[in-house]
């Protein structure tokens, strides 16, 4: 499969009255075409910012200190405003959070979604609005022409984030950012939006970046997993390697820390906060919060382990020389499941990509 | 099941609101439960289904249109005087589902506790009231030495720790908590539940949690209840409502709950919920198996009693 969007490096810092906040260090990942792939982390994981510094969306005190962003071979973060504008809205959509705030409530809908069309597809008036009209239908919501003269007050919130999708797919986009595109909805409409938006994809083959920290909702949308904590990306790997036998300490505890159904004894819980990225600290940043830190991981930051073709995660335990340790029951469950489920494309598990070993076995 | 002592009873609770106007909204309408001493009793539904409201009559923040709630046998709407009232105040406490909207950000952390503390006079002195909140402050996990810092200097996390203390520093027989845990990432909210459960055990607590998430409410409530559109569907042992449930709408409810299990998500069959054409028969709340009760007719109880004996598990 070849990428659409390849990430590499990207490092943005944000300047504030108590210093520059170090909000990305180095992230670098691939989309490939027609795939989800879902970013996951809690608030300030910088989940959010990587997604605008992709739109170019970012405020006025953020500074992309390195990187590049490929779009189609094409750098974005050298694009001018002028043609960021032709591909906003285009060829990569985004769609918000809060669907109450994310519409003009001034404007009616139809003039909405019939916008980016006008602006983008150089159709006139009356095509528009039919183009509107058919999407509206694709969205599926009912009485469509009725509707396309009514304001955004006069939605329910379900019925606004279809909107909202309707004028994200208004031009077929390539990629589409979905930031928490659920997270405001009761989780009756959440279902119902996510199995809009995997329908859609199989239609229009968007490549989907799906934002949330909603582990369930990663399950039901996304093919591959990117995990955050403070700045960096973790782990990543396919769904099923992520959710079946994650390896990150952190992927470890977001796992465990939310019931599932059967869930019946103490929930575990990640001790202490995420780290200050005014300062973020030395080596591993999840270390000061990780019950198997190493004396390393206080020194020398990660480099990822491979664990298969598609998964790796960025933790000292992967190292050949780090000692064997115990992962939460939750987790040792799960990867029994694996080994028994998948074990025709069970990969390879102790390659490492870091060569010289002999300099940090000192640290081990 | 025992006869257990009931610190909570829920009679035929009706809040509207434009009571008698065009725009009425039936916000409650006549629900009736009890809550048990030390349980803690889940509320379950989706936005606008009235479980807040439920929450917000209990504590008297409403005044209920009809019906009754009674608090270890006093009513709670006929409470009359200061001295009773600040008693009433005293026993049942409250926190908020937002941790950043529900401290007064120009108050410090030691006054925001010891405001109950003060209203009460709990406090013999200076230091004891200085100690009490110390103490507060350790029972939630949070560093003594921070009592003098104001809420700004928090993170949503730690604020929703100094609201459980606040709750809990009038030494209160029953908490409601209104979507404790909903502003909260998915981290921090098992280290909140965690606490919430222990105090439970070490202070003798009764909890009204109210919730959307499904998962936590399990994991947390003994007993739940599921609300939609003011009423109440199905009240059951919270194993009963998540493994054998009788209602459509808590069936649907949970089929909607995405769980962090892929192959269980690939293969999950949404049922939708369908209301029913409503005919002469009166719908109520009634008990179908000892202790589980669904909103159905009378001539539904039948069907209802062999579905939850086909039930395996």
């Amino acid at each position: 499969m070849n990428n659409v969007l390849e990430v590499k490096n990207l490092n943005i810092t944000f300047d504030t009255y108590a210093g520059k906040v170090k909000a990305i260090r180095g992230v670098s990942f691939n989309l490939k075409k027609g795939e989800t792939l879902a970013i996951v982390g809690e608030s300030g994981s910088g989940k959010s910012v990587t997604t605008r510094s992709i739109m170019r969306l970012l405020s006025q005190n953020a500074n992309v200190e390195d990187g590049t962003i490929l779009y189609n071979g094409d750098d974005l973060i050298k694009k001018t405003e002028k043609e960021m504008q032709k591909i906003r809205g285009k060829d990569i959509a985004m769609i918000f959070q809060d669907p109450m705030t994310s519409l003009n409530p001034t404007m009616t809908i139809g003039k909405q979604i019939s916008e980016p069309i006008r602006l983008h597809q150089k159709l006139n008036k009356e095509e528009a609005t039919n183009r509107a009209l058919e999407l509206l239908n694709l969205v599926g919501l009912p009485q469509a022409e009725k509707r396309m003269k009514q304001y955004p007050h006069q939605f329910s919130g379900g019925q606004r984030q279809r909107i909202v999708i309707a004028i994200a797919l208004a031009c077929n986009p390539e990629i589409l950012i979905a930031d928490e595109p659920t997270t405001a909805l009761d989780v009756t409409i959440q279902a119902q939006i996510l199995d809009l938006m995997k329908e859609l994809q199989k239609k229009i083959s968007t490549s989907i970046i799906f934002i949330t920290h909603d582990l369930g909702v990663v399950a039901n949308v996304a093919d591959r997993v990117a995990v955050m904590y403070a700045g960096k990306i973790v782990e990543v790997g396919t769904v099923d390697e992520i959710f079946y036998n994650p390896q990150h300490p952190y992927t470890w505890g977001l796992i465990s820390s939310m019931p599932t159904l059967e869930t019946e004894k103490t929930l575990y819980a990640i001790p202490g906060t995420p780290p200050d990225l005014l300062d973020p600290p030395v080596g591993d940043a999840f270390a000061p919060r990780n019950e198997f830190a190493m004396k390393i991981d206080t020194e020398l930051e990660p480099p990822f382990f491979e664990v298969s073709d598609t998964h790796s995660a960025a933790t000292w335990l992967l190292h050949p020389d780090a000692p064997a340790v115990t992962p939460p029951a939750e987790i040792r469950a799960r990867q029994a499941l694996y080994k028994e489920k998948f074990a025709n494309y069970y990969g390879k598990n102790e390659t490492s990509v870091f060569s010289s070993e002999n300099e940090v076995k000192g640290g081990l | 099941m025992e006869q257990r002592e009931k610190i909570l009873e829920v009679k035929n609770l009706k809040q509207y609101f434009n009571e008698g106007t065009k725009n009425e909204v039936r916000a409650v309408d006549d629900i009736t439960f009890d809550i048990f001493k030390g349980e803690t009793f889940g509320l379950v539904g989706e936005s606008g289904s009235g479980k807040s409201t439920t929450g917000r009559s209990i504590i008297r923040l409403y005044n209920p249109t009809d019906g009754e709630i009674d608090f270890e046998g006093t009513k709670v709407h006929s409470i009359k005087g200061k001295k009773d009232m600040l008693k009433f105040r005293r026993d049942m406490q409250m926190i908020f589902q937002d941790p950043y909207a529900s401290l007064n950000p120009k108050m410090k952390i030691r006054d925001i506790i010891a405001e109950g503390i003060d209203i009460h006079g709990l406090a013999s002195s200076k230091e004891d009231r200085n100690q009490q909140v110390d103490d507060l402050l350790k029972t939630v996990g949070l560093n003594p030495d921070h009592a003098s810092r104001y809420p700004h200097e928090f993170s949503g996390g730690q604020r929703q720790r100094i609201g459980i203390a606040r709750a809990l520093a009038v030494k209160p027989k029953f908490i409601i908590a209104d979507e404790p845990i909903s502003a909260l990432d998915v981290s921090i909210q098992a280290q909140v539940v965690n606490l919430l459960m222990e105090l439970q055990k070490t202070k003798d607590l009764t909890f009204l949690f109210i919730a959307h998430d499904l998962s936590m409410v399990k994991y947390i409530s003994d007993r739940i209840g599921v609300m939609n559109s003011g009423k109440l569907l199905e009240l059951a042992a919270a194993d009963d409502v998540y493994n054998r449930p009788l209602h459509p709408y808590t069936e649907s409810l949970l089929s909607a709950v995405p769980l962090p299990d892929p192959e269980y998500e690939r293969n999950r069959i949404r049922t939708p919920y369908i209301r029913r054409e409503e005919t002469d028969e009166p719908e109520a709340l009634r008990e179908i198996t000892p202790g589980h009760f669904v909103y159905c007719r009378e001539s539904d109880i039948p069907a209802l009693k062999e579905k939850k004996a086909n039930y395996t598990k």
